[in-house]
């Protein structure tokens, strides 16, 4: 991959000097609600260095990305922004748009969030790109198009000359993204503003982009501002960090002293949110020599596991959920065969356990918290559920049994119906199961409500009236409301800041230590996973490639697979961060042959 | 209507921005929580009805409540005046006695000082009453139009909620049914069965015309059912075991109303015109009964030298017309949830 470093930065370069790229001086960013100056960021401060990585780092409404937007003169119509910003002396904050134009795309370039939305679907990708190289140069359409394809090389897309006139539906997640950082790059802007570039990837592949932005970083000695809620990636990519909460700056240092000494309680508490792969079982990819997946510590593990079972099965307990080689399959459309998004999968949760369900988009395994929950047929196989087989039930028979599991859904906003009050939404599985009069319900939701700490008087709010945590909280207490013996929670805090997602983390566990329900957690972040769950079952692209015990899985993982993706997330540990990086290239190059 | 609305384009701003005033509240539920006395003083706090959200709702919302003052006021003056169905009314006149022309059938009626006079919307050509007729129009129109909104909105709604929420072979049969509908022209319908249908009398005449307007509703309904059907919240019903019945009626229904509100205003409006419009062919109401089209277009010819005859009936039209399209607001927003904010 490093043979294509050919050189890119063809154009003169301006002399940088020693002074910073961008220096930002009391920006402040109002927004007109109801007529009235709402503060969205004030008083924001701070200095990018060529070469230098500065993350924005906070949770929604911190107000990072408005500030960001303000450099641009890209607020929304309601916004204002005032204070200094000063782009190598030239000052932004009131600039007339034409000269804002031409600095935007020039000298200052931004790569977005989502790159599906951020591509045009009908222009190939190479279009794109050569698009951007003309609109502020003039270089023939032959040159600009040489210098896309130099661009896509740049930013490793395998067979760029080819890869030109592709479309972005035919680009993967994290090539699309690639692409969008070609299209940044291709006027080599000075200062890149990358908001939340990995956010909406799969981690293996938020590795790759983040250690290509600091490979391009280092050679077009240009500078990046960085706005994430992630601190792993922060940990990973930033020289210098910038804490904002509530509009105002917290803290800012340089990375590693930030990470090893926080000084502010609110930075404090943020870090210690954050869940940290290996804090439970003590590390992870532990040192030991794994030979064609043969340890003597697996047999150790084998033989726990086969210990467990046969105690549970001398003891008669029914499991909570059995799976039995279940496949599921999407059916085809016209001339389409059908998508098998579950291949053989077999495994098993007994009651008062939790299962962690770790994978990447793609890998099944909503479909299979789905499945469990009757919501799609299996194509095969057995789904047990208390010992019941539910997968030849008709509707009907089914009913009845829909009191043992329940489903917590992944975006809160999503699953609770916008017109009716939180009060009906929780009230709903004991009103269709236990016919509860008035009165009777009205305690019942009162005591869940109390159950998941939210005040009994949001019984009577809509669920927009509520923040992210808080409809997950009721998203909670609804699943709960029938005392199901199962629980399955598909990425329940996937949507939520980390402060929140601290907060509700703790309530399930403690919901589940109270209740004694077995839970199927499913999620792609194993952090989180190892902080709730004592099994951890891992899925490929519907695959179920390594199972047991958390401490197994994350120490001592026997399958490829499973050491990338733990190789790849990020820890908030700039110096554990890098080490991990030399372990997850060792890892990569060990694993290059048997993945092609 | 706030400006984040207006934003939405701009949509991770607006997002950044109301989660800013959301994040304060996450932050004070630990606070929030209530302790064990707390408790049961906070239990009483009722769970309000639906309906008694939605009622307070509609009635802080001025522009309905004018809505349904002025067709309250409308529907009285139109029914008591000249009586309905038999029972007569306070007006001494008949629509359909001619007398002779008084004034060459100039209104009578003076605002100040305030008098009716012999025929406070003169006469038309004939020497009819013109107040008396434009009463009988209003009952006419209001009936058909109200009819026909009704008859649309029951049978697009349950057509296009049924072909949304089931797809397959119902929705193929049903969308099928609606196409042929609407590839028929009205007016051609109309020309085969309305004469008949209309010398029946009104309320049959109004159903038919419902029987044949569903269509565009039916097409939105069913639009608003696929996204939803596709929301997490109806898998959430289904995954507690709602029955189709429960989640087509509690759940997506009401996320529609919006929608069929807005619709069945517009074909209530729309009624009316068409209804002008078939009388006009001769195939609406027939004389000597008489409705606020037909008397337009009775007297269409009449602008320049009796505008009385023009101006009467247009006012009570666009008047109808407005009402039913303010409440119609005030009704959509009243079934929002998420509309806070009282409109001035």
């Amino acid at each position: 991959m490093a043979a294509h470093s050919s050189v890119v930065i063809s154009d003169e370069q301006v002399p940088l000097g020693n002074g910073p790229i961008l220096a930002v001086k009391g920006l402040g960013v109002d927004f007109n609600v109801d007529n009235e100056w709402v503060m969205a960021a004030e008083d924001v401060s701070y200095e990018i260095h060529p070469g230098e990585i500065l993350a924005i780092v906070g949770e929604s409404g911190s107000g990072k990305s408005m500030s960001s937007m303000a450099l641009l003169g890209l607020l929304p119509r309601n916004g204002r922004s005032h204070g200094s910003a000063r782009m190598l002396g030239k000052e932004l904050i009131g600039a007339p748009q034409g000269t804002l134009r031409r600095v935007r795309g020039n000298e200052i370039a931004m790569i977005f969030q989502e790159p599906m939305t951020a591509l045009n679907p009908v222009l190939t990708v190479g279009e794109q790109i050569r698009e951007a190289v003309e609109q502020h140069t003039e270089l023939s359409p032959a040159q600009a198009k040489k210098r896309a394809i130099e661009l896509l090389r740049m930013v490793e897309i395998p067979e760029a000359e080819r890869r030109y006139d592709s479309f972005p539906h035919q680009f993967s997640g994290g090539q699309r993204q690639r692409a969008m950082i070609a299209i940044a790059l291709a006027n080599d802007p000075m200062l890149l503003i990358a908001d939340e570039p990995t956010t909406a990837l799969d981690v293996t592949v938020q590795a790759e982009v983040l250690d290509l932005l600091r490979k391009l970083n280092k050679r077009l000695n240009s500078a990046v501002l960085l706005i994430t809620h992630d601190m792993g990636v922060v940990a990973d990519l930033a020289d210098h960090v910038v804490v904002m909460e509530k509009g105002r700056i917290v803290e800012a240092a340089p990375t590693a002293r930030l990470f090893a000494a926080p000084t502010e309680a609110y930075t404090q508490q943020l870090l210690g949110a954050v869940p940290h792969l290996g804090s439970k079982v003590g590390g992870v990819l532990a040192d030991v020599e794994v030979v064609d997946g043969h340890l003597s510590i697996h047999e150790e593990y084998a033989e726990a596991a086969l210990r467990a079972r046969e105690t549970h099965t001398a003891s008669g307990v029914v499991p909570a959920l059995e799976l039995t080689d279940v496949d599921i399959e999407y059916p085809g459309r016209f001339r389409q065969p059908p998508f098998k998004a579950v291949n053989g999968v077999s495994l098993t949760i007994n009651p008062g356990e939790v299962m962690g369900l770790v994978g990447e988009s793609g890998s099944g395994k909503s479909t299979i918290a789905r499945a469990v929950t009757g919501l799609i047929r299996t194509s095969g196989g057995r789904v047990r559920i208390g010992g019941t087989d539910i997968t030849e039930l008709t509707a009907r028979q089914l009913l009845p049994l829909r009191k043992k599991f329940a489903i917590v859904f992944q975006d809160p906003a999503a699953s609770l119906n916008p017109r009716l009050s939180i009060g009906d939404s929780i009230g709903e599985p004991l009103l269709l199961h236990e016919k509860l009069g008035r009165g009777e319900l009205d305690k019942r939701v009162a005591s869940l409500l109390e159950d998941v700490q939210l005040p009994v008087a949001f019984r009577n709010r809509y669920p927009h009236e509520l923040s992210g945590g808080q409809r997950q909280r009721v998203g909670i207490a609804r699943a709960l409301s029938l005392q199901p013996d199962l629980l399955v929670a598909d990425e329940p805090t996937s949507a939520l800041d980390v402060s929140v997602q601290a907060k509700v983390l703790e309530l399930l566990q403690e919901l589940q230590r109270e209740r004694g329900f077995a839970c199927l957690f499913v999620s792609h972040d194993l952090a989180v996973v190892e902080l709730l769950a004592s099994h951890i079952a891992v899925l490929n692209k519907g695959n179920l490639v390594e199972q047991g015990s958390t401490e197994q899985v994350l120490k001592y993982p026997r399958d490829a697979y499973t050491r990338r993706l733990l190789a790849a997330a990020p820890v908030p540990d700039p110096a554990v961060q890098a080490l991990r990086r030399e372990q997850r290239t060792a890892i990569l190059a060990a694993g290059a042959t048997d993945q092609d | 209507m706030t400006p984040h609305d207006k934003n939405r384009d701009d949509s991770r701003a607006s997002v950044e921005l109301s989660e800013m005033t959301l994040q304060s509240q996450d932050t004070d539920i630990s606070t929030a929580r209530p302790t064990r006395d707390q408790t049961d003083r906070i239990r009483t706090t009722e769970a309000k009805s639906q309906g008694r959200l939605i009622r307070e709702r509609f009635f802080r919302h001025k522009g309905a409540l004018a809505g349904i003052a002025l067709l309250v006021l409308i529907f009285i003056l139109a029914f008591s005046s000249i009586g309905f169905a038999g029972l007569p009314g306070w007006w001494n006149k008949e629509y359909d006695v001619l007398a002779p022309r008084f004034n060459e059938g100039r209104p009578t009626l003076t605002l100040w000082p305030f008098s009716l006079g012999e025929h406070p919307f003169g006469q038309d050509v004939l020497g009819r009453d013109y107040f008396a007729l434009t009463m009988r129009g209003t009952q006419t129109s209001l009936i058909i139009a109200f009819i026909v909104g009704l008859v649309a909105m029951v049978i697009g709604t349950t057509v296009g909620a049924l072909a949304g929420y089931f797809r397959g072979w119902t929705e193929a049969f049903l969308m099928r049914i609606t196409d042929v509908v609407i590839t028929i022209p009205t007016v051609v319908i109309a020309a085969a069965v309305a004469g008949i249908v209309a010398k029946a009398g009104i309320i049959p005449f109004a159903v038919f015309l419902g029987v044949v307007t569903w269509t565009g509703l039916a097409r939105l309904v069913r639009g608003e059912f696929l996204s939803l059907r596709e929301k997490e919240f109806v898998e959430s019903a289904k995954s507690v075991g709602a029955s189709s019945f429960r989640i087509i009626f509690r759940h997506i229904l009401p996320n529609t109303v919006g929608v069929i509100i807005v619709s069945t205003t517009l074909a209530i409006s729309g009624a009316i015109l068409l209804e002008t419009a078939l009388s006009y062919l001769g195939l609406g109401v027939v004389a000597p009964d008489t409705s606020l089209g037909k008397a337009i277009n009775d007297n269409r010819s009449a602008l320049t030298v009796r505008p009385w005859l023009f101006l009467w009936p247009g006012a009570f039209i666009i008047g109808i017309a407005l009402a039913v399209n303010f409440i119609g607001d005030g009704l959509r927003d009243a079934f929002d949830p998420k509309q806070t904010r009282v409109k001035q």
